[in-house]
């Protein structure tokens, strides 16, 4: 069976201790699975960080990935957000160039964006704009043509969002 | 009370009930070696330190308890590589402790330092650098209870030196309590309730045992359900000796080198039962044509052996002893039982299979090394403990020493790691000094850690090492013949020592077969001789492995005697 390979958003409750993130580096290298992007923290508890993970794989792969995961002695929960309700995040910080006649392009967009100016030199802008993936991609791509010297991103963070009603 | 590191090492370890350790000392570990001595605990001294870890493998499976290893730091810890990763492979308990540079100068390059955890990170269940004092009793425990318990496997713990030498007030660690590991020893009901389903409606049952019937000691279980629902059994490598040879329900080896009607049956089967199996690729051959008509149920402690090769019916999380007690008391509180004359035709097939593809080889001139196995058979009772080399000598152990017990076969399946056998052999004896332990070996792999023949003359370990000499890296020079157009390339040992000598060198008796006539008068007397043992036999060294599914095919695509 074939099935169609989809981008799953994996949310992982660790243990904050020294190499845990390389025995879940070393998991998917090693058995050939794909990461697309990763971010670590700590949790509110200092003993416990999340680490938000996107990869892509058919349903047989992600199931051995989930339970893979679970397997690590270090791994307290494993999420899958993918096929319910979450709020994701991205963050990118984008140096654009700002030429004179373009600075008010530049700050229109940043506007319409809800992003902000948080470093104005004599040449360049940085740009921090937060939003899904799409969000940040568009407004890279409208960006581009002005001179993009260089764009840090974040990988995704999510968390699966609370119900809306309280349930009796 | 203050205790040093060594001294709460020492505790840890008794507290565990270690008896027996296998070891090498070095600067980084000489404080632990140091007081070792006077501790009730027996300390092995290996030559290599891969022997030790072999031999702590052998030891754990005779045992049925957790092996256990001290090695120093650099060049110890990397020599234990090969052991962990066929610990790992096939699920054994052992704990490794490694010595480790003192905290201040790790990650400096200092003498003899190596990131041993980083390397062991992908071949341990888990692994551990200690860095504080108040750490290790805690740390210690865990590392037992990770290694014996849910799928077992190897453990290391990296140990520095500095910590051995400092000291903390004593305290008793508290009983392990790991959130994240709670393995699931009980199944759900519910998923046995479908497979009882499943049973009632097949017609070509067939069940399929793996090492986890050993290492659950659920043999017992086992041989139940055999007999309540009347269906033949096939283990894996490491399922043999799970399931009575003697049985007239055993199928014989599933898989590369399987019985013909073993791997007949798992692809006529309409409902296979997989006990403690994860199908590896030796054993399934080419997946789309693995069990193709059957409904699989697959019993497994590790959810990530279900669905990970193999599409599963119904999949049932949970210890192979425990699942298959509580599905056999479902059947029975049905009242289902199948009697001995029941699947009549589907047993009918099953002999046809039999009568037509005996397990057979073909008599000759010189000495066939299957003919060494089943005499071996005959002459211990089928009571010896096996080990084995990496090869053919591995291959024919498994399929003419017809296992009739749990942890008597020890063989390294998953990573088919030559010089395993004789380190294994010596494990396996001290842990059984009641019973016969013989290492069947191959020319090419007894020289991988012969030097461990010291070890078993020093412990005047009475171990006998049958070695099938074809003068090649025999199971390589198959595929060769096979596949590889008679091409011998590098397979040929062109120089091999005279392994009498050796043995005389060691201190060991050396007996050596090159007729036919002779291989049962030298059994008879290597095996009277209680001392340490190599039986020399000379075999033909083009003798092949029969049957033999080659690499990719489907497992019913046998090449036959
Ligand atoms: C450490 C290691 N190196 C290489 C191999 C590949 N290999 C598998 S079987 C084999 C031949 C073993 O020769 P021998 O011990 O003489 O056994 P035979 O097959 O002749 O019985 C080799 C080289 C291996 N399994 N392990
Ligand atoms: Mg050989």
């Amino acid at each position: 069976m074939a099935y169609k390979t989809e981008k799953h958003i994996l949310s992982l409750i660790v243990e904050n201790q020294p190499g845990v993130l390389s025995r879940i580096v070393g998991l998917f290298s090693g058995r050939g699975f794909n990461i697309e992007s990763l971010c670590v923290a700590e949790t509110a508890e200092a003993d416990i960080s999340r680490i938000t993970l996107v990869t892509l794989g058919d349903m047989d792969i992600i199931e051995q990935i989930k339970k893979q995961l679970n397997k690590l002695i270090n791994v307290i929960k494993v999420i899958d957000l993918t096929h319910r309700p979450f709020v994701a995040r991205d963050m990118a910080l984008i140096k654009v160039r700002a030429r004179p006649e373009n600075r008010a392009e530049i700050l229109r967009m940043v506007d319409i964006f809800r992003a902000r100016v948080v470093d104005v030199g004599a040449l360049f802008y940085t740009v921090e704009v937060i939003g899904d993936l799409e969000k940040i991609r568009s407004l890279i791509n409208l960006l581009t043509p002005m001179g993009i010297k260089e764009v840090a991103r974040t990988g995704t963070i999510a968390l699966p969002r609370e119900l809306k009603k309280r349930s009796k | 009370m203050h205790q040093s590191g060594v001294d709460i090492f020492l505790r840890s370890l008794m507290e565990e009930g270690v008896d027996t350790i296998f070891g090498y000392p070095g600067a980084a570990i000489v404080d632990i070696h140091h007081q070792l001595i006077q501790a009730p605990i027996r300390h092995i001294l290996v030559r290599h330190e891969q022997g030790a870890v072999h031999a702590a493998d052998g030891y754990a499976r005779a045992s049925g308890g957790v092996g256990v290893c001290l090695v120093t730091s650099g060049p110890g810890a990397t020599n234990t590589v090969s052991g962990i990763a066929s610990a790992y492979a096939d699920s054994i308990p052992i704990v490794v402790f490694t010595g480790q540079v003192p905290t201040a100068l790790i990650g400096n390059d200092a003498f003899q330092e190596v990131d041993i955890v980083g390397i062991t990170r992908p071949c341990t269940k888990h692994n551990y650098l200690v860095t504080r004092i108040e750490d290790l009793a805690r740390v210690i425990k865990e590392a037992f209870h990770l290694a014996a318990s849910g799928r077992p496997g190897p453990v290391l713990v990296d140990l520095p030196k500095n910590l051995m030498q400092s000291t903390a007030p004593h305290t008793s660690a508290a009983a392990v309590d790991i959130k994240s590991y709670q393995p699931t020893y009980h199944p759900n009901v519910k998923q046995l309730h479908k497979v009882v389903e499943l049973i009632q409606k097949a017609q070509k049952p067939l069940i399929l045992a793996g090492g986890g019937i050993i290492l659950s000691k659920a043999s017992q279980a086992l041989n139940r359900l055999a007999h309540i629902i009347n269906a033949p059994v096939t283990a894996t490598l490491m399922g043999l000796g799970a399931f009575p040879a003697d049985s007239p329900r055993w199928l014989g080896m599933i898989g590369m080198h399987g019985t013909y009607r073993a791997n007949m049956a798992s692809a006529a089967c309409d409902l296979m039962i997989a006990v403690g199996v994860r199908f590896d690729d030796r054993v399934t051959g080419k997946i789309e044509g693995f069990a193709p008509h059957a409904k699989i149920v697959h019993i497994d402690i590790d959810p990530t052996s279900i669905r990970k090769n193999v599409p599963v019916t119904v999949p049932v999380v949970g210890d192979c002893r425990v699942t298959l007690n509580r599905l056999n008391r479902l059947l029975q509180e049905a009242g289902l039982f199948w009697s001995p004359d029941s699947r009549e035709s589907w047993m009918a097939e099953i002999e046809t299979w039999k009568q037509t593809h005996q397990m057979r080889y073909e008599q000759a001139d010189v000495i066939k090394p299957q003919y060494v196995v089943e005499k071996l058979h005959a002459l211990t009772d089928g009571e010896a403990v096996v080990t084995t080399e990496v090869g053919q000598n591995q291959m024919w152990a498994a399929q003419y020493y017809h296992f009739n017990q749990p942890n008597c076969f020890i063989t390294s399946g998953g990573l088919g790691c030559m010089g395993f056998g004789l380190p294994a052999a010596i494990g396996a004896q001290l842990a059984r000094p009641d019973r016969v332990v013989v290492d069947i070996a191959g020319d090419g792999s007894i020289q991988m850690n012969i030097q461990e023949m010291a070890t078993a003359v020093q412990y005047d370990l009475p171990i006998k090492v049958i070695i099938l000499n074809n003068q090649y890296l025999g199971m390589v020079r198959q595929w060769q013949e096979l596949f590889y157009h008679k091409c011998y390339a590098c397979t040929k040992m062109e120089h091999t020592p005279d392994f009498l000598k050796l043995a005389e060198a060691y201190g060991a008796m050396g007996l050596r077969a090159t007729r036919p006539e002779e291989v049962v008068p030298v059994l008879k007397e290597g095996l009277s001789i209680p001392r340490t043992v190599i039986m020399e036999f000379m075999v033909e060294p083009e003798e092949k492995v029969y049957p033999m599914v080659p690499a990719g095919a489907p497992i019913t695509e046998m090449l036959l005697v």
